[in-house]
């Protein structure tokens, strides 16, 4: 991607994306629009089973079809036969044993799609069904047979701190459900595998949270040094969590080297359904202990995680999950138990919110219920208990994190409300929309709060840092990191800072790719804070390499040199000189590695420093309810978020707009229908997403007091938004009809019937 | 899958000649696959999401429900086709002034709604902006700023009239 600015957009600015003008156009390649000569397409035979045993797998008369090329099983694999991200447990290909529908059995590369389709319906595969574990308490029985040699627990976490016999004049106790929610980005998983001339390499185009993670697994299951596994980020159509796992990119490969010819490899919409992992299904029963004026003095829970048939992440979201449960507010003690467990149902994993999105459900629900009984508003009980900078968590650690948590609430708070429903608005207004089943005299309106803490970076003592290059000749920049663009806008940022920090205006990203060293991922919020502080560190070695340039051929020391604006400037002198004429025909070029702090691993009684930072969020919901049919519109949500800083504040808000939408899916509509372990709804058609029409009006606040700790004051912005606005919506649909709502997402029947 | 089908399309404005298809093949996938033109997208082939819109005759159409064979009559447009090379139309111009794109995935298939409503509907209300995109799935932006860029550039043409 080449894109030079023409403007001077640093810091602060709302610069505009460099590769909007491909994107409105249609020339933007995303990794579906990739071609290459003489490619083949791919196809996956996936399980019709939940759970089966696998008796026979004859391939031949798919191979005999006119046009097939290769049909690959588990036999094919040349390296290790399983992959993941933190356990590797789940087959390439099913080896024996299928355990959730839609695993991969199989896979094809044929002339056409078309040919693939009919190639996939020949292979014959013999199973014997069994019968699926799908009820994630029976997975915690020890009684339950094991469904996969390494058990059916993923991991159990306790939290114990404070003085555990505590007991509150105030108690409140509930049991709250989350759906399986899907992240249905928008561009389906799409991949082009080319194999090098020799067969003993491949270069993969593919669209991926991680390049360099991606580049490890995928080496492994090949049998390949990793330097012969290159991997180049072709364009992404969003990502929110479903690209961290392993999907198509270890298929492809493989049959672009048994074919020895370029493998076009995508996912249909429904496929994807079952080629990626959803957000975690969770129960979470709670109980607050508060004095009778509303503080809280101790919180007991136990969560449980349904991470369906394999690891994936199952075990840091349950961390992330148990480590939540108390909300930005302050607990003193606390008795919590966590338990991710594996059953036959569809694998669950990263979803934006990771883990805190059912915590968050959950401890919110609480409050107002807490409020509730200690005859204090919504917002009363939420700004007593609210947690500040300094506070101790649950886990004993210390939040150092800036946590203008009351100031979210206040500021949210001051946000005006929407006008009141109007006696004969439009019907497209009312809840039901298009449909027209709504009369005005049947609704309610209803106000109701969430407000949320989230971790950014990786947690639990890994080390997930970011590199940069930045090269600097004749006043034009280029920039190189395997940071992952899916949409957020790092490529947008990074150029900023470069801006900020060399005076300059053209600065050129280069391809992502892995001939650099790894980025991380991009997710838990961290690449503003983690890319952002390895290109501000690569810019800020070479300004000091300019500065020496500079010094040295004006005879003057080099720490006299500040940038300002697009000069150089002698602070104690009369030197002033544009960044493009300073050194000509130099090349400056250095990288950086951005550490964060170390973080620990918790201990059995869950204490430890396991996280890196904090980010805080509070959110205001408004919704009408038809009450007779059990119809919700969000009306308007309001929002202030803790930022850090706005580093681009169009940005900001479209990260604060998209992620309502996310969460207002999970509230009233969004959710993967599981039974008996099959899914139910994979499609547009049937898994339900936010239109233009369910958007509600989204009012907001920044909230700038720079983290000392950010290498650019900044804190990542893209989780929290989609957090408590969940529980906010569902909470507001409690103020209205009186109901005792305790599952998202809100059916009509948990309203009406 | 060769089955040796010769047929002509009318897409932005040229004669593309379509050999050796299959002919179950969408619109969608011609354009994409054949002709070269991939700026409409493929999210659901199911006519949900809206990324693939295309002009058949001046109405937009969902591209992934749509025989290519069956469209050899009608004068297609893809947003390949809505500006000249090297240029943007006002609506793309404003969707990358008011942050109307992050992964872009869903954009060509707004572009190309958008101005068809623009065309049929100079001066439409808020309200019937968004049903009119409500056919257009984005799962990255939560709408705000696609109704901004679509107020600014009602704005723009108003003043211009
Ligand atoms: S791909 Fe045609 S409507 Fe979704
Ligand atoms: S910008 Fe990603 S789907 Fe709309």
């Amino acid at each position: 991607m080449s894109t030079v600015k023409t403007r001077r957009d640093v810091l602060g600015t709302n610069a505009l994306r460099p590769d909007g003008a491909a994107k409105v156009k249609g020339e933007f390649s995303f990794s579906s629009d990739m071609w290459s000569d003489g490619m083949l397409w791919g196809a996956t035979l996936r399980s019709p089973h939940p759970y089966a045993r696998i008796v026979r797998i004859d391939t031949s008369p798919a191979l005999a079809i006119d046009g097939v090329r290769a049909v690959l099983t588990a036999e094919d694999v040349p390296g290790v036969l399983t992959y993941g991200l933190i356990d590797q447990d789940q087959p390439v290909f099913a080896v024996d044993y299928v355990r959730y529908m839609g695993e991969p059995v199989a896979a094809v590369a044929a002339d056409h799609p078309e040919t693939c389709r009919r190639a996939l319906a020949a292979i014959i595969v013999e199973y014997e069904v069994l019968t699926p574990l799908t009820d994630p308490e029976l997975s915690l029985d020890t009684s339950t047979p094991a469904i996969h040699p390494n058990g059916n627990v993923f991991r159990h976490q306790r939290i114990v701190h404070g003085d555990t016999s505590v007991v509150g004049d105030v108690v409140v106790e509930g049991e709250y459900e989350i759906g399986m929610q899907d992240q249905a980005f928008l561009g389906l998983e799409a991949a082009m595998a080319i194999p090098d001339a020799d067969g003993a390499g491949i270069e993969l185009h593919i669209a991926t949270q991680w390049l360099h993670e991606d580049q490890k697994q995928i080496a492994a299951c090949l049998g390949l040094p990793i330097e012969r596994v290159r991997l180049v980020l072709g364009g992404v159509g969003g990502a929110f969590g479903a690209r961290e796992d392993i999907s198509l990119q270890v298929h492809s490969c493989l049959l672009a080297l048994t074919t020895k010819r370029p493998i076009k490899m995508q996912y249909s919409r429904e496929e994807s359904f079952f080629g990626h992992v959803h957000r975690h299904p969770a129960r979470v029963h709670i109980r607050h202990h508060a004095k009778a004026d509303g503080t809280i003095v101790k919180i007991e829970a136990r969560m449980l995680f349904d991470g369906g048939a394999y690891a994936s992440t199952s075990s840091a979201v349950l961390i992330n999950g148990i480590t939540h449960i108390q909300g930005p507010y302050r607990c003193p003690s606390a008795v919590v138990d966590g338990f991710a467990v594996r059953t036959n149902n569809p694998p669950c994993g990263a979803m934006r919110g990771f883990g805190v999105v059912q915590a968050c459900y959950a401890h919110e629900s609480q409050m107002d219920r807490l409020a509730e009984a200690c005859g204090l508003s919504h917002v009363e009980i939420r700004l007593r208990n609210a947690m500040r900078t300094g506070d101790t968590l649950i886990t004993g650690q210390p939040v150092e994190s800036v946590a203008p948590v009351e100031r979210c609430i206040r500021e949210t708070d001051a946000l005006p409300l929407p006008p009141p429903l109007i006696d004969s608005p439009d019907v497209l207004e009312l809840p039901g929309g298009t449909g027209l089943t709504s009369r005005s005299e049947n609704i309610r309106r209803g106000i109701g709060w969430g407000v949320s803490i989230k971790n950014i970076m990786y947690s639990e003592g890994f080390d997930d840092y970011s590199t940069a290059r930045c090269t600097l000749q004749d006043g034009v920049v280029a920039l190189k990191f395997a940071t992952s663009e899916v949409g957020q806008g790092f490529v947008t940022l990074a150029p900023q800072i470069a801006r900020s920090v060399l005076g300059v205006t053209d600065v050129v990203v280069e391809p992502m790719d892995t001939t650099i060293g790894s980025a991380g991922s991009t997710s838990a919020s961290r690449q503003t804070w983690m890319s952002g502080g390895a290109v501000d560190g690569a810019c800020r070695l070479v300004r000091e390499r300019l500065f020496e340039h500079v010094g040295l051929a004006n005879g003057i020391d080099a720490l006299r040199l500040v940038i300002e604006d697009d000069e150089i400037v002698d602070t104690m002198g009369t030197l002033r000189i544009k960044v493009t004429d300073a050194a000509p025909g130099v090349r400056f070029e250095e990288t950086f590695e951005h550490h964060h702090r170390p973080t620990e691993d918790l201990d059995e009684n869950g204490q430890g420093n396991c996280h890196v930072a904090f980010a805080f969020v509070a959110h205001r919901a408004v919704v009408d309810v038809d009450v007779e049919l059990g119809l919700v519109k969000v009306v308007q949500v309001a929002t202030a978020q803790d930022i850090g800083r706005a580093l681009n504040p169009l940005s900001v808000q479209g990260q604060l707009e998209g992620g309502i939408a996310q969460g207002l899916g999970l509230a009233v509509m969004e959710e993967v229908i599981v039974q008996d372990g099959r899914v139910r709804n994979p499609s547009f058609t049937d898994y339900l997403l936010p239109t233009a029409l369910d958007a509600p009006e989204v009012v907001y606040s920044l909230i700038e007091e720079p983290d000392p700790q950010a290498p650019l004051g900044a804190k990542g912005v893209g989780e929290p938004p989609c957090i408590s606005v969940t529980p906010a919506i569902a909470s507001a649909i409690r103020q209205a009809t009186g109901r005792d709502i305790r599952r998202v997402p809100v059916r009509p029947q948990d309203i009406c019937l | 899958m060769s089955e040796n089908q010769i047929y002509t399309l009318t897409v932005n404005g040229s004669q593309r000649e379509v050999k050796d298809s299959w002919i179950g093949e969408s619109l969608l996938y011609v354009l994409r696959e054949r002709l070269g033109l991939p700026g409409a997208k493929g999210a659901c082939e199911q006519g949900e999401c809206g990324s693939c819109t295309v002009m058949m005759d001046g109405a937009a159409v969902c591209s992934c429900l749509v025989l290519a064979a069956s469209a050899v009559d009608a004068d297609i447009k893809t947003v390949e086709g809505l500006a000249p090379d090297g240029s943007l139309t006002d609506v793309q111009q404003s969707f990358i002034n008011n942050g109307a794109v992050q992964c872009g995935f869903c954009t060509p298939g707004l572009i190309v709604a958008i101005h068809n409503l623009l065309d049929s509907q100079p001066n439409p209300s808020e309200l019937e902006v968004r049903e009119a995109i409500s056919g257009n799935i984005c799962r990255c932006t939560g709408y705000g700023r696609i109704f901004a860029a679509v107020q600014d550039v009602i704005e723009q043409r108003g003043a211009t009239r």
